[in-house]
């Protein structure tokens, strides 16, 4: 399902909020220190009922200093899963899963001067998964005791029993060896909860007061931190805790002409990274320049949201005089964050098992990539070049972790090799469809009392093994459109057909950027669009994508999930003009 | 006790306001029960139901203010809540555009509360996924769908002396019927407040006939169209135009309601003539919380009558900043339609497409309301007023804005997504491009 940003990341907070209201009676309220002034800064901008929801929708409101509480010693929280894995196997179930999970949320919003909102969230549980009668069952609870688990696990049983009736044909796991007491952290150098509040805002309000300075006329800019504390014990002998942070700096920039009656806005280049608050440091060793003409600077593992602010409302204010585009083919040369939400949308989505299953159907949809395509081992995906690869290892991700919600072991695996379909992604009860001897590791609930199932890995574009920066590959472009940002984007249910903007267009003449475009949008065909790709810049190009809110399922879970790419060139794409007198 | 009655509600608001030493204090209660039933491939995947109740505390000393939530309300606990929101409160930054708390309102009585969804169970979900089901097993179909329910309340009071109480049901419906060969495919979407009136084995029967009819579409050039939307696909487009009426964007020269030079293009005739859109929360079909976030009643309000633009949204501070008086934003939108059923639109078109609904709408560019997006579903051609076969789903770039430029006939309406909305025969509606997609 779609990534969310925007007008769209609003509607998720709003179905999330829906949801979220059926977990927070469980919360008891913190009872924690006092607070003290230079670490609390509260709301402004918003109406009461505005300023509550944000909070509410991802837990219980805590203090900032609440999310530097360590929670439950790992000893504590086997003590506790064996209580379950106990009291399941003594209804009759014939493997459970246990998943403590304390869920840590901080989001900042701030707009132009003012801080709009923060909010501070908490939401601890136990989530509880069995098999009895060859069927799933699953229960949740905040009653993070002895009693209370073991009678979620006993309604987790009785719940599987009841559904037997119903199920088809017996759930099949794949075999995953037990790895006993492990544990695994994120590597961050500075955990970004214990940053005061206060410098993390100035630190926004800072970016904002760069853009109005360089003629912004409006700025938002946001900063949202997660910490997943998730303890994972299985009948298959894993006692699994894990401690995992994500990180995103975004903002919006808006150019206004009131003689003209037109605004252009332009969005932050940053990439929500599995990083701590070091990913704020603004390297100059992280940032690469753009190709001669664009003036853009890009982030690799360190942001300057300052400087990239600064260039926003330039870049915004040059947006609003630049030339519409005229329709036609052109070559197109792809920035890996613009790229990386079209591997998402084009690569990573068809290639969900459960998609091309059919269990999305009535929500998300099907997949185009189905598995008699797979079957004929020469369903070529895309041109001799293009090597898609999924994992959960790559340094820095957002999919990065050791084990999955279901113990197994992270890993990497090929998508697509050399241009040809060869894999999908699937977890335990669906590696035997696809004759794997085991789950690829990419199994995920977005929290402990929602069921895990399978999300997207990390799904990445191989760069190219010869050496070539942008600059090299713009120099051979005749007619083209470089694509930088991650703008509108849309797909069928099916992932045929797309249509993806961007953040910002550049007019490539004879091997020469020549100024900027509007009202650009290119359309394809997934499988004749990956099948124009001619050529990919080397790895010192490659750089992270990724999206915070990916929505799947019903009732919908969000998922957060990176995508890697170097900057492609894709010859003779379909450009619309979307520029539109009303 | 996950709903508390309105006395119930009162008492305790009244007690927290009563512990509440700050310059303000407002109190909001709410709780309910939650569930759903999942199904693909014509199986039950997953089910489940819950209930939650929450209280939100917020203390205001001039105008900084402070928040805090709890889920226990015995005396002590109510106690140490108010106490830390009016902590946080004191160390909290001024808010400059802090609004003090209104006064006691009038809000209107609005029929949200149905017994019959109040009381639907699991068995009630397991019959309305079987009753979905059983038309799809004969026919080499599979169906996928998804019930989701809630019963709930909520209410809120605050210092001074405003109070509100809202009982509240509703039921969402949807289904997706393919055909087995994977080359039809039909949906039907429902929602209501009593349940009563949701029949899920009928609708099912619609995404089935939709399944059926749209087997082996046939391929049509893109390009300008007339078109029939059905109400969910023309819901799909339009309420994008409600959300986007707010004052203070326009009054910043960022939306489709900024007037060129500065100012806004309210009074301004942007639509058709017979474009008229209110909003109502005593609306007998689509009933809705007669209070905004902000407190603020909801009324009916005309937002375009006879085509010209009479109201835009202001909350309360830009309302004051503007020396006008606020106007709540809506809950769902009522568009006037007409008499004509689809089958009369179809049968007055000599060529056009008939669709179902829309699927994956992103904005394109917020100047002029562009979005893109596809149909999905159930497309099909018309010709000399029959439905000659199905096509394959197009891409579409179009502005609400100017299809209601464009407009042909206006059908009877539909409740969708909690707004009513009629069936629309709009002409050149822009394709773009075909997909593949089934």
């Amino acid at each position: 399902m779609p990534v969310c940003y925007n007008q769209t990341f609003r509607l998720n907070l709003e179905s999330s909020f829906k949801k979220a209201l059926t977990f927070i009676f469980y919360f008891n309220q913190n009872k924690g220190g006092k607070l003290k002034r230079r670490d609390f800064i509260h709301l402004s901008g918003l109406g009461l009922g505005a300023m509550m929801l944000p909070g509410l929708a991802f837990g219980k409101e805590v203090s900032p200093e609440e999310l530097m509480n360590p929670g439950l010693h790992a000893a504590a929280k086997k003590e506790l899963a064996d209580v379950a894995l106990q009291a399941a196997r003594a209804k009759g179930a014939t493997y459970t899963d246990v998943r403590i999970g304390r869920y840590l949320r901080q989001f900042l919003f701030t707009r132009e001067k003012n801080v709009q909102n923060i909010t501070n969230a908490e939401s601890f549980g136990v989530g509880i998964r069995v098999i009895a009668d060859g069927t799933w069952g699953f229960a949740a609870t905040d009653d993070v005791t002895k009693e209370g688990i073991a009678k979620a696990a006993e309604t987790a049983v009785a719940i599987a029993k009841a559904n037997a009736r119903l199920q088809k044909e017996p759930v099949e796991l794949a075999p995953v060896q037990g790895v006993g007491e492990v544990n695994w952290k994120t590597e961050i150098e500075k955990n970004a909860f214990e940053i005061p509040v206060k410098d993390k805002i100035d630190l926004l309000l800072k970016a904002n007061n760069a853009a109005m300075d360089n003629g912004a006329a409006f700025v938002t800019s946001n900063l949202f931190m997660v910490n997943e504390q998730k303890y994972f014990a299985s009948t298959d002998g894993s006692y699994i805790d894990q401690d995992i942070h994500r990180i995103w700096p975004t903002f919006s920039v808006t150019a206004v002409d009131r003689e003209a009656g037109v605004f252009k806005t332009r969005d932050s280049l940053s990439a929500p990274m599995g990083m701590g608050y070091e990913y704020l440091d603004g390297l100059a060793s992280e940032k690469t320049e753009g190709p001669a003409g664009s003036n853009l600077v890009s982030y690799r593992n360190s942001y300057d949201i300052v400087e990239d602010a600064t260039a926003a409302a330039k870049h915004a204010t040059e947006k609003l005089k630049a030339k519409s585009v005229n329709p036609g083919k052109y070559d197109l040369v792809l920035d890996p964050d613009h790229l990386g939400l079209t591997i998402h949308e084009s690569v990573g989505h068809p290639l969900e098992l459960d998609r091309v299953l059919g269990y999305e159907a009535n929500y998300a949809g099907t997949s185009f990539a189905t598995l008699d395509k797979w079957k004929s081992g020469d369903f070529k995906y895309g041109s001799d070049i293009v090597n898609i690869v999924a994992d959960r290892t790559q340094d820095h991700s957002l999919g990065k972790v050791a084990f999955d919600d279901e113990g197994v072991e992270a890993k990497e695996w090929d998508l697509i090799k050399d241009g040809v379909l060869v894999n999908y992604q699937a977890i335990r009860d669906q590696a035997h469809i696809i004759d794997e001897p085991e789950s690829h590791g990419c199994c995920y609930a977005d929290n402990w009392n929602s069921v895990q199932f399978q999300r997207m890995p990390n799904v990445s574009l191989r760069p190219g093994e010869d050496k070539l920066s942008s600059n090299d590959m713009i120099k051979d472009v005749e007619n083209g459109i470089y694509i930088v940002g991650r703008g509108s984007y849309s797909i069928d249910q099916q992932r045929y057909n797309f249509q993806f903007g961007g953040q910002l267009f550049y007019e490539i003449k004879n091997g020469e950027i020549t100024g900027m475009l509007n009202d650009v949008a290119y359309q394809s065909n997934t499988q004749e669009f990956w099948n124009s790709c001619v050529q990919i810049c080397d790895k010192d190009d490659y750089r992270l994508f990724g999206t915070f809110f990916d929505g799947k399922g019903q009732p919908s879970q969000v998922s957060a999930v990176s995508h890697g790419s170097s900057t492609t060139r894709f010859n003779g794409v379909n450009v619309i003009n979307t520029g539109r007198n009303i | 006790m996950a709903v508390l009655t309105r006395e119930e509600a009162k008492q305790i608001i009244d007690k927290v306001l009563s512990f509440a030493t700050a310059d303000e204090t407002d109190v909001r209660i709410s709780g309910g029960k939650t569930g759903n039933i999942r199904y693909a491939r014509s199986t039950v995947n997953t089910s489940g139901e819950s209930n939650e109740l929450n209280l939100a505390i917020t203390s205001v000393y001039g105008k900084r203010s402070g928040s805090t939530t709890i889920n226990e309300l015995d005396d002590e606990s109510l106690k140490k809540a108010v106490e830390r929101a009016e902590e946080i409160a004191k160390l909290a930054p001024e808010n400059p555009e802090y609004m003090p708390m209104l006064g006691p309102q009038e809000y209107a009585d609005s029929r949200t509360f149905s017994e019959s969804t109040d009381k639907i169970d699991p068995e009630f979900r397991a019959k309305a996924a079987a009753d979905s089901i059983e038309p799809t097993s004969a026919n080499q179909l599979t169906a996928a769908g998804y019930l989701e329910d809630y019963s709930g309340f909520s209410a809120f009071g605050n210092s001074k002396g405003n109070f509100g109480y809202n009982q509240s049901t509703s039921v969402d419906f949807s289904v997706t019927v393919r055909t087995e060969d994977g080359t039809g495919s039909g949906y039907a979407i429902r929602d209501f407040n009593d349940v009563s009136l949701l029949d899920s084995g009928s609708v099912t029967n619609i995404a089935v006939q939709k399944a059926q009819a749209s087997r082996n579409a046939q391929a049509i050039e893109p390009g300008k169209y007339t078109v029939i939307l059905e109400p969910t696909a023309a819901s799909d487009l339009l309420r994008l135009i409600s959300r986007s009426m707010d004052a203070r964007s326009a009054d910043e020269g960022r939306s489709f309601l900024s007037k060129k030079g500065g100012g806004t293009r309210l009074g301004e005739k942007l639509f058709d003539e017979r474009v008229n859109i209110y909003s109502d929360p005593t609306h007998p079909d689509i009933p809705s919380t007669p209070w905004t976030g902000e407190g603020m009643p909801r009324e009916r309000t005309q937002w375009v009558e006879n085509g010209v633009v009479k109201n835009m949204y202001y909350s309360r501070y830009w309302a004051e900043k503007q020396g006008v008086e606020p106007v709540a934003p809506p809950s769902g939108i009522i568009i006037e339609g007409g008499d004509k059923s689809l089958e009369d639109m179809i049968r007055s078109t000599d060529r056009g497409i008939l669709v179902t609904r829309f699927w994956y709408i992103r904005a394109v560019d917020p100047q002029t309301l562009l979005y893109t997006g596809l149909t999905r579903d159930g497309t099909f051609y018309i010709e000399n007023g029959e439905i000659k076969f199905p096509v394959k789903n197009f891409r579409f770039n179009e502005s609400p804005i100017i299809m209601l430029n464009n407009i042909e006939e206006l059908g009877q309406q539909q409740r969708v997504s909690g707004s009513m909305i009629p069936a629309m025969k709009i002409r050149d509606f822009t394709f773009t491009s075909l997909s593949d997609a089934v």
